[in-house]
C-alpha cells in the first residue's frame, strides 16, 4: 500500500466537500466498515475501498482522491448508503466527488464520450432512421432522429 | 388515467423486447401510455460528471410532463432513480428549482414541481387491482422457475421513493410474478448490482461483478431470470457470453424482463413481446407453451 504523506494535505478540503450535498455528514464516519462490507465492486477488487476514500478525503488529500481512478469504480447501488449507521450519505458523496474530479480535468473517457454524446444527441445512444426502421417494424412510434434543445439547456 | 411514457436512450435503442411487452401488459390491464417524442436523457449518465446539468435535464423532462397534466411512468430504473431524485431536490429545493427554471426557459418551459415519476412495475402494484392482473393471466406459469434480480436504482435511494418496497427484503417485483402463477426461486445474492455503471470505466471489474451473480442463479436452479432496468439487461443478457468465456463458465440463462413474463402469462406470442431479440436464446425454455 502506498504511504500518505500528509504535508501534502489541503486542511480546507473536508470543510468544502462538508458544505456540498452528498458531503454533509462525512466527518460522522466511525470507520466500522459496513460500507466495505456491503460493496459490490470492494467484493472483486480491493481498489475500490469506500472507506478509505471517505478517510483520505477527511485527512484532506485532495489531489489523492480527485486525481485517482478509484472513485470512478463506484457503482452508485447505494447499497452501503443505505446501511451507513452514521447516516453518511456515502453513494451521494462519491458522486459529489466525481464532480470534482471532472472540474479538475479527471475524467475517464467512457464517461466523457456519454456526456458529449447527451450534449450533442440528447440521448447516450443517438437515433437513426435504421433504428427508426426497426422501430417501425416492432410497431413501435418513430422517434426523433435529431435534438437541438439540449444545446440550448447546457 | 394517463401516463406520460418516458423511454430514455436505452430502450428505445438496444430493449425493444421490454419496450413492446411493456405496451401490450399496459393496454391489457387497462393503463394508458401516452408517448412523449420531446423527451430527452433523463440525466443519469451525466449525474457523476456534471451534477446540475443532469438536474436540468430532468427538469426539462418533467417540465413536460407537467405541461401536458400527467404523471411519469418508466421502464429503466436508472430514468426512474435519476427522474425522482430531481424531481425531489426541485420540489424541496427552491435554489436548485430557480438554477434549473433559468435553463428550461430557454426552451419557453417552467417546472413547478408536482409530477410524479414512478416505474412501470410500481404503477402495476399501484395503480392496477390485482385481480384485474389475474384475471387477465391465461396461460398457466407455474412451472417456470423464475429468479428475479432488482437492481439498484429500482429501489434506491430509499428516500426518494416515499417507502415503496423494502430495501434489505424486496418483494415487489416477486408479488407481482407471484399474480401471474409464476413460480418464483430465491438465492443469496438477489439484492446484489448488477454492474453496469462501472462498464465504461472498466469493463473487466463489470463483468465479474455479474459473473457472481449468474454463477449463483445456475446453483439455486433458475431457469430464467426477470429483470425491470435495460442497464442490467446489458450485463446479464448482453454480456452473458463474454462472461462465460472470460471467467470460464457455462449459463446459458435467459434473461427476461417482467413485462415479457407477465404478457406470456397473459397470452400473447413471441414475437408480440420481442422474445425472439433477446440474446440468449429464449426459445428453448419456452418450447412447453408454444408446441
Amino acid at each position: 500500500m502506498k504511504r500518505i504523506d500528509l504535508d501534502a494535505a489541503d486542511p480546507g478540503f473536508a470543510e468544502a466537500l462538508a458544505s456540498q450535498p452528498g458531503g454533509e455528514r462525512i466527518a460522522a464516519c466511525f470507520m466500522c466498515r459496513t460500507c466495505v462490507a456491503s460493496c459490490p465492486i470492494s467484493a472483486v477488487d480491493r481498489r475500490f475501498h469506500p472507506l478509505r476514500i471517505i478517510r483520505l478525503a477527511l485527512y484532506g488529500l485532495k489531489q489523492e482522491v480527485l486525481a485517482s481512478d478509484f472513485i470512478w469504480l463506484c457503482s452508485s447501488c447505494y447499497a452501503c448508503q443505505e446501511r451507513c449507521p452514521q447516516g453518511v450519505k456515502i453513494s451521494d458523496f462519491m458522486t459529489l466527488l466525481k464532480n470534482l474530479a471532472v472540474k479538475e480535468g479527471h475524467v475517464p473517457r467512457g464517461i466523457r464520450a456519454q456526456l458529449d454524446l447527451i450534449r450533442e444527441h440528447g440521448r447516450i445512444y443517438p437515433i437513426d432512421d435504421f433504428d427508426n426502421k426497426k422501430r417501425n417494424k416492432a410497431g413501435l412510434p418513430s422517434l426523433p432522429t435529431s435534438c437541438d434543445v439540449v444545446a440550448k439547456l447546457a | 388515467m394517463n401516463y406520460a411514457l418516458f423511454l430514455g436512450c436505452t430502450i428505445p435503442a438496444r430493449s425493444r423486447n421490454y419496450e413492446m411487452s411493456a405496451r401490450r401488459v399496459a393496454e391489457k390491464v387497462g393503463l394508458s401510455l401516452v408517448d412523449v417524442e420531446e423527451f430527452v436523457c433523463c440525466g443519469f449518465p451525466a449525474k457523476n460528471s456534471d451534477r446540475e446539468f443532469s438536474e436540468t435535464l430532468g427538469g426539462y423532462n418533467l417540465a413536460l410532463a407537467q405541461q401536458r397534466g400527467m404523471d411519469i411512468c418508466v421502464l429503466c430504473s436508472s430514468c426512474a432513480s435519476a427522474l425522482t431524485e430531481t424531481a425531489h431536490r426541485l420540489s424541496s429545493d427552491p435554489r436548485a428549482r430557480d438554477r434549473v427554471n433559468g435553463r428550461i426557459a430557454a426552451a419557453g418551459l417552467r417546472y413547478d414541481g408536482d409530477v410524479r415519476v414512478r416505474h412501470f412495475a410500481r404503477l402495476l402494484l399501484e395503480d392496477v387491482a390485482p385481480e384485474t392482473i389475474t384475471s387477465r393471466c391465461e396461460r398457466d406459469l407455474t412451472d417456470l422457475r423464475v429468479a428475479v434480480h432488482y437492481g439498484c436504482h429500482y429501489l434506491k435511494p430509499s428516500e426518494i421513493y416515499d417507502g415503496f418496497d423494502d430495501v434489505e427484503a424486496p418483494d415487489s417485483v416477486e408479488a407481482l410474478l407471484r399474480l401471474a402463477g409464476v413460480d418464483v426461486v430465491d438465492y443469496p445474492s438477489k439484492k446484489m448490482c448488477c454492474g453496469g455503471p462501472v462498464l465504461p470505466v472498466d469493463e473487466k471489474l463489470a463483468l465479474a461483478v455479474a459473473h457472481e451473480k449468474l454463477t449463483q442463479l445456475r446453483d439455486a436452479g433458475a431457469e430464467a431470470l426477470c429483470l425491470v432496468c435495460p442497464f442490467c439487461s446489458v450485463m446479464y443478457d448482453g454480456n452473458q457470453k463474454g462472461i462465460e468465456s472470460e471467467f470460464d463458465e457455462s449459463y446459458g440463462l435467459p434473461v427476461l424482463y417482467l413485462t415479457q413474463i407477465l404478457g406470456l402469462a397473459m397470452g400473447f406470442g413471441r414475437k408480440e413481446l420481442g422474445l425472439n431479440m433477446n440474446v440468449v436464446k429464449t426459445k428453448k425454455l419456452l418450447a412447453r407453451y408454444f408446441e
